[in-house]
């Protein structure tokens, strides 16, 4: 066989047995939801406390017996809702306990059955604080209302698909138990042919084989129905996106302003301030031409080198600005000139067959430049890499090195801000750098890439 | 001598012919855009081409590919490229071909109208000319990696210095040493890079090159 066929056949050998691993799992694991499910219903059953108290309470009021004194009467009908008014206290513990179930549910979908689910909450999700009053307005968020309907239907039926594994495992123990001892344990189907010793050896082990593939099929169903009532709506989708958006584009305003401020900064202390000085040192060279010629020239070469310093600042403000080769050539080329510019080995890679959008190449140049300047200012690495593609409709840029690791997205704002400024075009960072190294930052940005533009020379 | 100019800004454009023609030199064409230069320089075939680097339509690098262009239609025309910003890989490319007559600088260079005029001269005598701008941030990071990084300080400063276009008596002047001692550490810089010995302006440019190349 040829290397080309020998990975399948191999992984082949390594999946022979590990099919029986993930479906001993499985059934742990929906025996674990099945727990979850009666934490469920116990829930279920103490919201409808409730209702049934002053349904009772209604019930002895209009239809109690008449026969009973005055006084135990009295006590026998304020009962019930004596039991209201406490469990009507105690519903915001309940929502809190709703909700906490929720999210360790949707954890473990994720987790165990492969079917990650996102948090549909408007408000914060649970964070064990707020009072009667936040916890009510929860009752306004339909993925509360359908926390409550998820409960429901887990307890009328959906902990069926997470228990039947263990279900079969356990059968097809007990036969195999019954088939070892002579006599069944437990009672065969009536459709089967016979409860003789073999029969049941061979009954237990294909209920197990049984219960051992539908493990995580099953857990996967499972996950599927919860996602269909703990995962967001459409509308609750929306809602999110919306909040997202208000929060980037909050944040890109910031950040623009504070660029203009900086901006405005530098140009009044640069630039702004060595204009008028050259002005007055014209000024003065002006004044002395007659008596003085020595003294005006020297004045004029003093006017001369304040306007190169003003070029100078000018120049390195408008490169951190927008740098003229991302303008000229786009990001590829741009990311090369910068690699060429810093003190350190850099190994760049680029597959970029078009440009993607000026703002978007504007982010990933300075996202990169910052990632660079903290590998030459804190990794001491001896190397670096850089390597930029267009993938599924993704911009992916890599920034690595050999340095010391250790990054911390918390401690400086370096990292956050870099995130912050991609999060404003739906990009994302991902960063992992273990104390020791090597440091790896991986970005992606959704774009699309325009056809590179034409020569017209 | 002749020179032809491109430049998009009347009043840089302006100045240029001015400042040419107040150091002896004739402007036989002053062009705003890449096309009317490509014709005149293949109609006048001037003694030296000097280019802006933005020009219209795109205002990006049209000028660095008409110059790159203008070398194709007239072999060895020497150019001088001017730009409000110096970038490496712009200077490698201007660099690629591998001979002389090229030139790389700030426009803020013009303020100085003597070392100006005199980078002009260097260029279309066949030398180079390549802003200090840009050497500087070579040397800052060349001491890396690769065979630059053993030349000693002072080789590498004078390997700069070479690079910006200086004749072993200006480099001398510069770093006030005698120019036998330039002499020798050139020789020293060669042998390091591993350039065969050929005419001097030749491996000069090489050597440059291989301080863009890396």
């Amino acid at each position: 066989m040829d290397g080309g066929t020998g990975t399948p056949e191999r992984g082949w050998r390594q999946g022979r047995w590990s099919w029986i691993g993930a479906g001993a799992l499985a059934v742990a694991r929906g025996a674990g939801l099945c727990g979850l499910a009666v934490a469920g219903l116990v829930l279920l059953l103490a919201l409808l406390m409730p209702l049934f108290l002053a349904g009772l309470g209604i019930g002895l009021l209009v239809n109690g017996p008449a026969h009973w004194p005055a006084a135990e009467g009295a006590a026998v009908r304020a009962a019930p809702f004596a039991g209201l008014v406490v469990s009507l206290l105690l519903f915001p513990a309940l929502l809190l306990a709703v909700r906490g179930l929720a999210v360790a549910t949707r954890r473990l979908s994720g987790d165990w059955c492969a079917v990650p689910i996102s948090d549909p909450y408007l408000s914060p999700p649970a964070d064990g604080r707020g009072g009667y009053r936040e916890r009510l307005r929860w009752l306004a968020d339909p993925a509360t209302r359908r926390d409550v309907q998820w409960l429901a239907v887990n307890t009328l039926g959906g902990w069926i698909l997470a228990a039947v594994p263990a279900g079969l495992m356990l059968y097809g123990l007990l036969c195999l138990l019954g088939g070892n001892r002579g006599h069944p344990v437990v009672a065969t189907p009536p459709a089967f042919p016979g409860s003789e010793p073999p029969m049941l050896l061979l009954l237990g082990a294909a209920l197990i084989a049984l219960g051992l593939w539908a493990g995580p099929r099953l857990l996967r169903g499972y996950g599927l129905l919860a996602r269909s009532l703990l995962g967001p709506t459409g509308q609750a989708a929306l809602a999110l996106r919306v909040a997202h958006l208000a929060q980037t584009r909050a944040d890109t305003i910031d950040t623009g302003a504070a660029e203009m401020r900086r901006i405005e900064r530098d140009l009044h202390d640069g630039a702004q301030a060595r204009l008028v000085a050259m002005g007055m040192t014209l000024d003065a060279a002006d004044q002395m031409l007659g008596d003085n010629p020595a003294a005006a020239r020297a004045l004029l070469a003093e006017a001369r080198e304040s306007s190169a310093k003003a070029l100078a600042e000018l120049r390195a403000l408008v490169r951190g600005i927008h740098p003229p080769v991302l303008a000229d050539r786009g990001l590829a080329e741009a990311l090369r000139g910068l690699v060429l510019d810093l003190p350190l080995r850099i190994h760049f890679a680029s597959e970029l067959t078009g440009r993607p959008p000026a703002p978007i190449e504007s982010a990933a140049y300075f996202a990169v430049s910052e990632l660079l300047a903290n590998v030459s200012k804190h990794a001491h690495a001896r190397q670096a890499w850089v390597d930029l593609r267009h993938q599924d409709g993704m911009l992916r840029l890599g920034v690595s090195d050999d340095g010391c690791g250790g990054a911390d997205p918390a401690r400086g704002t370096g990292l956050a801000g870099i995130e912050r400024r991609l999060a404003a075009f739906d990009g994302v960072l991902a960063l992992s750098s273990p104390p020791g190294g090597p440091t790896v930052v991986n970005m992606e940005i959704p774009c699309a890439l325009s056809s590179p533009k034409t020569s017209s020379c | 001598m002749r020179a032809v100019i491109a430049e998009d800004l009347f009043l840089l454009r302006d100045g240029l012919t001015r400042l040419l023609e107040a150091h002896g030199m004739q402007v036989t064409a002053a062009v705003d855009n890449g096309t009317a230069f490509l014709a005149a320089v293949t109609a006048d075939k001037p003694d030296v081409a000097i280019v802006d680097v933005r020009l219209p339509p795109t205002f990006t690098d049209e000028g660095l590919k008409a110059a790159l262009a203008a070398r194709r239609e007239v072999p060895g025309l020497p150019v001088l490229v001017l730009s409000q910003y110096v970038e490496q890989i712009y200077a490698r490319e201007l660099l690629a071909s591998g001979t002389g007559g090229i030139g790389y600088l700030l426009k803020d260079r013009v303020l100085d109208g003597a070392q100006f005029a005199d980078a002009v001269r260097r260029v279309a005598g066949g030398g180079t000319a390549m802003d200090p701008e840009v050497i500087a941030r070579l040397v800052d990071r060349s001491s890396a990696d690769g065979a630059l990084a053993t030349l000693s300080p002072r080789e590498r400063e004078v390997l700069g210095l070479m690079a910006e276009g200086r004749s072993n008596a200006a480099i001398a002047q510069r770093l006030f040493i005698t120019e036998r001692a330039v002499a020798k550490h050139t020789a020293s810089i060669f042998l390091r890079l591993d350039l065969q010995p050929s005419d001097d302006d030749n491996r000069r440019v090489l050597a440059v090159l291989a301080f863009l190349g890396r």
